[in-house]
Formats: structure tokens, sequence, C-alpha cells
């Protein structure tokens, strides 16, 4: 297996002469309006957010290392896995995500810039202010939340005064999370390149717009949410408030209603992502473009109409339990053409396996494992004896982790030298996948086995007979999360050590816009537009009969 | 070309998210209660009629179970003076609670209420119900209070025995008595 990263070395020479990029740090990086450099801070950004995030459920781990309460008090257990899953969620993985669209979309299609570049600015530095908010909850009086991310009242209205802050730290992510999805829709639908038509859009241009439309329409409801429990805790109104005529159980509609719509706005760019990355090592273009945007389109509406298998369980009619059920189990038919699809471009394919497809490769493999749980969560019957147990929280670690996670740092090693200039350490960057897959597979593996013995999750102590698995689990996690150092030597390498320059086109199959640049991306690219032929265009085959 | 039009699709789309905020806040609290009040979900199902003309008794039996529980944030003790009672459909019924305040001052509650099956819950109709009103209680007073009901007859056949359970909610100032979703089921 030849790399390509040895034929990935051209002589170029550097061209950052004509880049004209800001003077001085703060020009450059906090008055930026350049869509790669706000590209570059987002990431940054999750990055950081993903190893904060990664130490909560590391302090997690090591108190459930074995049955008993001996490292931190329950209050602060509760308040790290509400912790946890609300920066992995808002701080980790949706930044990331806004990170790879600043950075790529326009490079995908063409466009100078972002449609909105000062709006852009706007939205990434809201960011730091947000987290910083919530996180600083951890130090008030009272703690931070501990109700769970989903913050179901009325426990959630319990929290202490720190519930504003964690409430305006909400508010905060959406408005930037908003205007990033504004951003985005504005710069596929106005600022494509003349040729690139919507049906020749690269497949995460795609999964992106559809994500986007996703975010503005449901990232409002969750503020309302967040409103109404806000005005709940400090001004007497009683929306979710029984004793007033409220119904605690219509936070629970209106918060899933924000909340499964969120989960594929996760998952949906890594689908995007993965599909980028299995044609190119399989040099072969992808199957079914067309029927892969369609699918991708029934999902996200199908998202809208799912939202009750979350609560199964709070007592709904029959009629409910059997409509949500049957509408989830379809949702496994536009994503089983996807997996379908992802197979079938690699079926026959000359593949070679650098890390990015390695990446990908265990992306389809796990990520279809935490469908097929999903699938048996969606039996509403089943589902009493799985809600609220380790089973739930091995599922959506599945599809989170080896899914989104997976799928995010096969993008970043697929597009790293387009971004640096620089070929990474293939070497590291192989390890860095076969620690992370065995580790990721110790750690979530056993907890479905936890889950359907029985144990409950957010509790910070258990029944001796689940303690094995519980060891193991940890163990898993304690590798898993020092494995992610090897990802930062790997990125820092490439920034800053590696000698090795980076081709135009750095992987021999690669097709796209993005690769018609030089590598590193100049700072101003496609200022005028290109002229797109068939061959910088990879879906043009299927698209031009 | 690339770039025009900008302006007006960014105002579209924050219209957008302004009218799903919108949704989220304003119209989904209402849509609820409609919803629960069509599926007889918690207290929007029941009926409550003023005592006029019963309907004609029919020879068929129910059985009513009957459920209390005080809220842990208000010290009272409430309980149903009976546990189950078999009525027929049609049947004007009457039944009490007894309650005793067990603090050392006075206080107030209010009492919500559902009934399961959900399927049920529209033709249990209450004609008096002491939760249609807040009660206040000096320190350590016990009450009984009563409840008068009918089952319509229109019953589906299939149910036989229907859970009436109430839980009492502090409320201190008469001022918080409606709630911002409170349906208008009293």
């Amino acid at each position: 297996m030849s790399s390509i990263a040895d034929t990935g070395i051209t002589h170029v020479h550097d061209d950052h002469d004509h880049d004209h990029k800001p003077r001085g740090f703060l020009n450059r990086w906090l008055f930026t309006t350049n869509h790669k450099d706000i590209g570059t801070l987002y990431l940054v950004f999750s990055l950081l957010m993903f190893f904060i995030g990664g130490s909560m459920a590391l302090v997690i781990r090591a108190e459930l290392f074995v049955p008993g309460l001996q490292l931190v008090h329950p209050e602060f257990f509760n308040q790290m896995t509400t912790m946890h899953a609300l920066i992995m969620v808002f701080g980790a993985v949706m930044p990331a995500w806004v990170g790879f669209a600043n950075w790529m979309i326009p490079l995908m299609i063409g466009a100078p810039d972002m449609a909105l570049p000062r709006m852009n600015n706007w939205s990434f530095w809201i960011l730091p202010f947000a987290f910083t908010m919530l996180l600083s909850t951890l130090f008030m009086d009272g703690g931070g939340p501990a109700a769970g991310w989903t913050l179901y009242p009325p426990l959630s209205l319990q929290t202490g005064n720190s519930f504003a802050f964690v409430v305006f730290a909400v508010h905060m992510m959406g408005i930037s999370s908003i205007m990033g999805s504004i951003n985005v829709i504005a710069t596929i639908i106005n600022m494509r390149a003349p040729g690139m038509t919507l049906l020749r859009m690269p497949l995460f241009v795609w999964t992106w717009l559809i994500t986007a439309y996703l975010l503005i329409a449901v990232m409002p409801v969750l503020a309302g949410a967040v409103t109404m429990l806000l005005t709940d805790h400090f001004f007497g109104t009683s929306f979710f408030n029984a004793a007033g005529g409220g119904d605690p159980v219509m936070f629970q509609h209106i918060f899933w209603f924000f909340g499964h719509p969120e989960v594929y706005i996760m998952i949906l760019p890594a689908f995007g992502v993965i599909s980028e990355i299995l044609p190119t090592f399989s040099r072969k273009p992808l199957f079914g473009y067309a029927a892969m945007v369609y699918a991708t389109a029934s999902i996200a509406f199908l998202s809208f109409i799912v939202w009750a298998h979350h609560m199964f369980t709070v007592g709904m009619p029959l009629e409910g339990e059997l409509f949500f059920m049957y509408a989830t189990m379809l949702i496994a038919v536009p994503t089983g053409v996807k997996v379908f699809n992802w197979v079938s471009t690699m079926w026959k394919g000359s593949m070679t396996f650098e890390t990015p497809m390695l990446f990908a490769i265990g992306f389809v493999v796990l990520f279809t494992i935490g469908g097929l749980s999903g699938l048996m969560l969606a039996i509403s019957a089943a589902d009493f004896q799985y809600h609220d147990t380790y089973f739930v929280v091995a599922h959506f670690h599945y599809v989170l982790v080896p899914g989104s996670v997976f799928a995010l740092m096969a993008g970043t090693y697929y597009w790293l030298p387009k971004w640096t200039g620089m070929m990474y350490s293939e070497r590291w960057g192989k390890l860095h996948f076969w620690l992370s897959t065995i580790f990721v597979n110790v750690l979530f593996f056993p907890q479905h086995y936890l889950g359907l013995a029985g144990m409950p999750r957010r509790i910070p102590d258990y029944s001796p007979q689940f303690a094995d698995f519980n060891k193991i689990s940890s163990i898993g996690g304690f590798a898993f999360g020092l494995t992610q150092l090897i990802f930062v030597g790997v990125i820092v390498h490439a920034v800053w050590v590696s000698k090795k320059k980076a081709r135009a086109r750095v992987w021999e199959g690669a097709i796209g816009l993005e690769w018609t640049v030089p590598s590193p991306a100049p700072y101003h690219t496609f200022e005028k537009a290109p002229d797109i032929d068939e061959s910088m265009v990879p879906h043009a085959d299927e698209i031009s009969h | 070309m690339r770039g025009s039009g900008n302006t007006g699709l960014v105002i579209k789309l924050v219209l957008v998210s302004v009218s799903t905020f919108a949704f989220g806040i304003f119209a989904m609290p209402p849509l609820y209660d409609k919803f629960c009040q069509i599926t007889g979900i918690g207290q929007a199902g029941v009926r409550v009629e003023a005592p006029r003309d019963l309907p004609a008794v029919a020879e068929r039996k129910v059985t009513i179970l009957l459920d209390a529980n005080a809220n842990s944030t208000l010290p009272w003790e409430f309980e149903p003076v009976q546990r189950r009672i078999n009525i027929n459909v049609g049947e004007a019924s009457e039944t009490a609670y007894r309650v005793r305040n067990l603090l050392e001052e006075a206080s107030a509650g209010r009492a919500v209420y559902n009934v399961t099956p959900p399927t049920a819950a529209r033709y249990f109709v209450k004609t008096e119900c002491f939760c249609f009103s807040r009660q206040s209680l000096l320190a350590g007073e016990e009450k009984e209070m009563p409840v008068r009901f009918y089952i319509d007859p229109e019953l589906p056949e299939e149910i036989e025995e229907i859970t009436l359970s109430y839980t009492f909610f502090p409320n201190p100032d008469p001022d918080t008595a409606s709630g911002t979703t409170a349906s208008g089921s009293d």
C-alpha cells in the first residue's frame, strides 16, 4: 500500500506574498472576516471544548470505576453529566461542523468567501463568551446545572441562581448557530460559481444546506423552551408547573421537538464528509448521488415527526406510541439507503487506506451499530426496559463518537494538508485511528450490557453486579481520552513541524473544486469565479444525462 | 451575479427563526392544551358541567378508584374517604376527600387532577369539585370536601374501571392561582 503522501510533494513556490493577510494578532483573528480564518477559529475552539467536555467524561468514568461513592460528591457528578453533554453537543460537535462549513463550503462551490463575512465573525466570537458563562456556573453558589442536558423540569428548576446563566448561555449558542446557518444558506443559494448547479454540489455542501435549514427551524424552539424555564424559575409563571395549571410533560414535547432534529444536525454533515472521502479513496464516483441527496432530505423531514420516541414512558395514548414507533422506524429506510450507497461506493473500488479512509470506514461500521441499537429503542414496548438505562447511553455515544466525532476526524485528516499545505504524519494518524477504534468499543460496548441488565444512567453509584463491565468501560474511557492527545500531536506537527509539502490535489482520487487551488489554500480564493468543467465536479457524470 | 440577493434571503431566514421562536413559546402551550383536551390527557379532558338534567341511569356498573396525593412542598394530609366505589353509569354520585393542614399556620393549596385511562376522561363529568377553587386551611384545620360527578352512559364498553387522581399543590397567593397555560376546564 503505497501512501499518497509519498508522492504528495510539490515544488510550487511559496505564494504567501500575495495573501494580504491582516497584520497583527488582533487584526488577524479578532476582527477577521475571512472564511478560512473563521473556520480555523471554530475548529480550534471546538477542539478545546472537546478536551474540556472529555475531561468531564473522565471524571464520570473515574467515579464509576468501582461501585460506591469515592471521588466526587453526587451533586458534582450530576453537574459533570449535564455539563459534559452541553459542552460536547453545543461546544464541540456543532461548532466543529460550522468550522468545516466555513473552510470548505466556499472552496467547494467556487465562492470567494461566505455571503455575510461580518456576521460570520460575530457568530464565532459569541461562542467563547457563551461557554465562559456556561462553565462559570460550576463555580457559583449551588453549582452548575445538574438535571441532565435535557433540563427537564421540575428538577432543572431546582438549580440555583446559576440557572439564569445557563439559559442565557443556551440563548447565545442558539443565536450563534442561527447566524451561522443563515450564512451557510445564503452562501450556498447565492454564491455558487456559474455552472455549479444544485445537483452538482458536493454532498458535504448538500448535507450542510439541509442541516442549516434544520438549525433555523429548531434552535429558536429550544430558545423558547429555556425562556419558559427561565420565567418559571424567576418570574412565577407556570408553563411547566402543575400547581399553576402547567404541565412538566409539555417541556419534554417542546424540548424533543428541538432535540430530535438536533441529533441529525450533528450527524448530517458527518454523512456529507463520509460521502466525500469514500469515493476519493475508492477511486470511484459516489454510488447513487441523487439518492443520497434525497435520503438526506427525507431524514431531515422525518426528524420533525418522531420526537416523542424519547418519552415513550410518560404515559402517552397507545395511538401515540404506535405512531412515533413506526415513524421512527421509517428513518431506518433513508439511513439504510445511505449505508448501502457507501458500501456500494467501495465495492470493487481501488481502495487504499490512508487515515481519512480508515476513519470513514470506521464510521460506516460503528455508526451502523449505533443505528441498529436505535431501532431497538424505537420499539416502544421494548423501550420501557431500555429507557434511561446505559443502553441509551451506549446507543447515542455510538452514533456521536464513532459517528460524528470520527467523521470530524476523518474530515480533518482529509483536508488538513489543504489547510496547512503540509502532509501530516500518516504513521501517527493511523495509530490514532486504531487506538481510537479499539478503545471507543472498549468504552461503549459494555454499556449495552449494563443497560440491558438495568443500570440506570446519570447515577454516581451502582449495584456491585455491574462492577466488571463498568471497570472495562472506564479503562476504555481513559485510554480513548489519552489517545486523543495523539490527534493534537498530529495537528501540531502538520501545522508547525512537517516538512512534507502537499500537492494541490492532495489525494490521487480526489475530485472537486477545493483541489484546484494550491495547498495551503491561499488567503483569498475564487475571487474570480472558476470555469467549471466536468472534471472538477465529482458527480457531473451522473447529472449530465 | 454571485452574492446578489443576499439581503432579501437573509430577511426571510431571520423571519423564519423569529417565527419558530414565537411558535415554540406562544403556539406550543395552547396547542398542547388543545391536544390534551382532544385526547383526554390531564385535566383538560374531563368535562365540567353545571348540575342539570342528568342522563338516564343505565344498569351498567363501573368501578371508580379514588387517589389522593399532596405535593412534597405542601405539608397536608390528603386522602379519599372511600378508596373505591361502584356506581351505575349516568347515576349522580357523590364522594368526598379529607384534608388536614399539618402546619402551625394557615396555608392554601389547589388540587390538579387527571383521569386514567385517558380515553375515559371525556365521559367523566364533574358537577362540583373542591378542585374548582383554591382551598385555604387554618393551622391544624381538617375538612371534608365533596366531589359530585356522573359517568356519561356513552362510556365505551371496554372500560370497567376509572381512576380519579388528585394532587394538592401549594397556592399561597390567589394572584398566582391561574397558570399561564391553565386550560378552560375550571
